[in-house]
């Protein structure tokens, strides 16, 4: 144990059910030192940090603070013992004023003193180089002063342990720079401070070491001086794994859909998609890889008509009738109609595509409702088309009666997709389509996917795991926070090349 | 000499007391992130509770009433109905998170049925003609400053009402100040507003819940107990209390949250109740049209917040939903 760690972890394990979400994972930060945690989705980083700041409780394995075993059972005690986690979700009232939010739940005279507060907030201001107003409304503040206003919270309580989750991933290249500087200073009072990112040119910039995590697995912890992007990208993604996923040639290809420069903001004003352009033909499978929350979902939506765009265009060639339309003057169920189906899965399988108290029939008639010829009614078709997707996509379900929130992940899925194609689509996007499922659903969908293709179909494939996109589709396009990065031949497309354009940021996306 | 207008302003005064009590328990409630619609029903409940109380107690006090016990037994009685009431509420929203609305709504209608029964029994059993008077506690109750007689029109606006007329007023303004100014109320706030930011700064969001929804439906109650032994002079007739709990949540959102400003608005409200009687030669019609002033001019606050979209006017974020920590 060195003498300067401020905070040590060992052997820790988490276990959700029967998912392993870490495994033996250690983790040490020294006083004065800033320790980036780097991994790809999905690879624990967040939940480590979570079992730190008294969110999750480790299953095994033990913390240590200055040298001391500590038992941490929920944020209360974290911030007793000085540990202050600022969550990439921000957690503050929007009526209430920074200052507010910032003693909020503190114990104290019972009439508070919020001028006081306000001195003391503007004395942590002064030391590390924020601009903050305390009487200024959360409401009223940008993504970055909200950003502030946490870490002032955390420090107006005393953290020595400072935890960063994904900060730089609102902000632009400008906040960033000024917020680096204030995690230099904080560096230099002697806190600890450790930040998740996904960004390996500020990894670079920022961090005195890195730890690696990888699948929920510890990788290894390096110098930050002694290694380059390369060598860490190589430990982040691993080594690549065969898959044999059948992928047939492309033929027949014609484009079918064209994008060009489209732009988007979300509600808190950030931007989205960023000039993105790109072509999906008929025929091929398009994977869009990208950190999550690059934008994919928008650029999806955008597509399928759900999504207020501030600028850009999506042109649609009709194989039918070889016409050019513009998508962005339709209404989602014209763009239907066109053929462009999106069977989306959001974070909760349910959320977009199917009705989760209704049986399989009624969600098939979801598609179906206004083709009845009276205002009754009418089953039969879709009886007849739910008993088609079960008997061909093997389904497994008690009934075609039982509620879809019963059956199992895969086999909602398979629900899904199989009423999207059961009409014939143009364009077939499907995101994160085997999110959950085990080996042999994946596969089912594959070849679902393959089998569209070969229909001549265009199918836009979002995925996260790389192996799947290197190996199921033809050309892989690569977002970074809502930009294009790369557009790369999946056949020779190397692992760590889209792991370095998925960790470009802004900013040095823009030096090249 | 006494003017008319005095007059009318005192009357709307002891009209809008309920209405007061209602909504400052109301916005209490709401604060804390719980939509209770049961109120009506804990206020019928508060005044069947204190009925029940007074009935006793004046039944076995032989002789005449000792002033001291002539309110504290009912009040007690009141508080602990509309606590019992509001405890279901709490119960059944925050521990078993169930929906809002249609606990409050169902809770509404238990309480009008119980406060009914017993009110009703009472009556019928020991009342004359469908009604039970309680006139010695009432007296006790009604019982007003001695100058103001002698002070004509102001003491009639000022100093004339019984002494939880007062208490009411007062009860808003620290209601006010809690809110506002006090550590506790700026918890109470978050919760309501965001109960997982509450949450992660270490409130306990169900004790918060649980206190307001209970405190909130107490104060409530003293509303329906005010209706009876003031407003009546002490007589329980069934339904009487009329459609004066949904006027308390509607001067809730009529004063924007706020209890200082419910002080006036219930007064407002309290005339606009009773201004067809202080204008000539209106038939029953048109007087019912009148009856509606106070939910119009609800709907006029409700459409002018909504236009402005003021984040200050808005009723708390998290109003009418359940907080489930793992639910993140």
């Amino acid at each position: 144990m060195s003498i300067n760690a401020a905070l040590e972890m060992k052997g820790i394990t988490k276990r959700f059910g029967d998912l392993v979400a870490l495994n033996n994972a250690s983790l040490t930060v020294r006083k004065g030192e800033i320790l980036s945690i780097l991994g790809e989705n999905g690879s624990g980083k967040t939940t480590l940090m979570n079992m730190i700041s008294g969110i999750y409780f480790p299953d095994e394995g033990h913390i240590y603070i200055d040298g001391n075993e500590v038992v941490i059972r929920s944020p209360k005690d974290a911030y007793a013992h000085r540990i202050g986690m600022i969550h990439q979700h921000f957690k503050l009232v929007d009526v209430f004023s920074a200052a507010e939010n910032i003693v909020l739940g503190l114990r104290g005279g019972e009439r508070f003193n919020i001028k006081k507060a306000s001195e003391k907030i503007r004395a942590i201001s002064e030391k590390y180089g924020f601009i903050i107003d305390p009487a200024k409304k959360i409401y009223n503040l940008s993504v970055s002063e909200k950003q502030t206003v946490e870490i002032i919270k955390v420090l107006y309580r005393g953290a020595d342990i400072l935890i960063l989750d994904e900060p730089t991933a609102v902000l632009t290249p400008q906040e960033t720079a000024r917020l680096f500087d204030v995690l230099r200073r904080m560096k230099e009072d002697g806190k600890a401070i450790i930040i998740i990112t996904h960004k390996l040119h500020e990894v670079m910039e920022i961090s005195d070491r890195v730890t690696i995590l990888r699948k929920g697995e510890y990788i290894d912890t390096v110098e930050t001086a002694s290694t380059n992007e390369a060598e860490l990208t190589e430990k982040m993604v691993g080594r690549k794994v065969s898959l044999d996923i059948e992928r047939s040639e492309p033929h027949d290809t014609a484009d079918r859909l064209e994008v060009r420069g489209l732009e988007c903001y979300n509600g808190d004003g950030v931007m989205i998609l960023d000039d993105v352009s790109f072509t999906a033909k008929g025929g091929e499978i398009l994977g869009i890889a990208g950190i999550a929350g690059s934008g994919q979902k928008e650029l999806l939506e955008a597509i399928a008509g759900l999504q207020q765009l501030s600028g850009g265009d999506i042109l649609y060639n009709d194989p039918k009738s070889g016409v050019t339309e513009d998508l962005r003057n339709k209404t989602p169920r014209q763009i239907r109609d066109l053929g462009v189906r999106l069977s989306f899965v959001p974070e909760d399988r349910l959320g977009m595509g199917l009705v989760g108290a209704m049986d399989i029939t009624d969600n098939m008639m979801l598609r179906s409702y206004r083709k009845g010829k009276t205002a009754m009614l009418e089953r039969s078709e879709p009886r007849n088309l739910a008993k088609q997707v079960v008997d061909e996509l093997d389904v497994k379900t008690p009934g075609l009666n039982t509620p879809v929130r019963r059956l199992s992940g895969g086999n909602v899925q398979k629900v899904l997709v199989g009423r999207e194609i059961s009409e014939g689509p143009t364009v077939l996007m499907a995101a994160y389509p085997v999110r959950g499922l085990d080996i042999n659903s994946s596969y089912m969908i594959y070849n679902l996917l393959n089998k569209q293709k070969d229909n001549g179909v265009a199918v836009i494939f979002v995925g996260e795991d790389l192996d799947v996109l290197i190996e199921l589709c033809d050309r892989i396009l690569v977002l970074c926070q809502g930009r294009v990065t790369g557009l790369l031949d999946a056949r020779t497309a190397k692992k760590e090349e889209i792991g370095l354009l998925m960790t470009k940021g802004k900013g040095a996306a823009k030096n090249d | 000499m006494i003017s008319p207008v005095a007059n009318f302003i005192s009357r709307a005064v002891v009209q809008g007391i309920p209405l007061l009590c209602g909504s400052t328990g109301e916005i209490i409630t709401e604060k804390s992130g719980n939509l209770n619609l049961g109120i009506p029903g804990i206020m019928y409940v508060g005044a069947v509770s204190g009925v029940a109380g007074a009935f006793f107690h004046e039944k076995l006090a032989a002789g005449p009433l000792n002033p001291f016990l002539a309110v504290v037994i009912p009040l007690v009685c009141s508080l602990l109905g509309s606590l019992a009431m509001s405890l279901i509420y709490a119960f059944l929203t925050v521990t078993l998170r169930a929906n809002q609305n249609v606990t409050g709504l169902a809770l509404t209608t238990f309480g009008i049925g119980l406060g009914n029964f017993y009110g009703g029994s009472l009556a019928i059993l020991y009342g004359e003609g469908g009604a039970l008077s309680l006139k010695a506690t009432s007296d006790v109750f009604r019982t007003a400053l001695p100058f103001a007689k002698n002070l004509g029109s102001v003491g009639l606006v000022l100093f004339s009402y019984g002494w939880l007329a007062y208490a009411s007023i007062v009860i808003a303004v620290i209601a006010t100040f809690v809110i506002k100014r006090t550590r506790i109320g700026l918890n109470l706030r978050a919760v309501g507003e965001s109960p997982a930011t509450a949450d992660a700064a270490g409130i306990n969001v169900t004790r918060y819940k649980y206190g307001a929804t209970c405190i909130g439906g107490m104060i409530a109650g003293l509303g329906g107990l005010y209706f009876i032994m003031d407003y009546t002079s002490g007589i329980w007739s069934n339904g009487g209390f009329g459609d004066r709990g949904w006027l308390a949540i509607a001067l809730v959102i009529f004063a924007i949250w706020n209890p200082d400003i419910g002080i006036l608005g219930s007064i407002l409200f309290g005339g606009l109740y009773i201004i067809d009687i202080f204008i000539p030669n209106l038939t029953r019609s048109q007087q019912e049209l009148f009856k509606m002033l106070p939910y119009i001019v609800t709907v006029i606050v409700l459409i002018f917040t909504s236009i402005r979209r003021k984040r200050e006017t808005m009723p708390p974020q998290a109003l009418g939903l359940s907080y489930f920590r793992e639910e993140r």
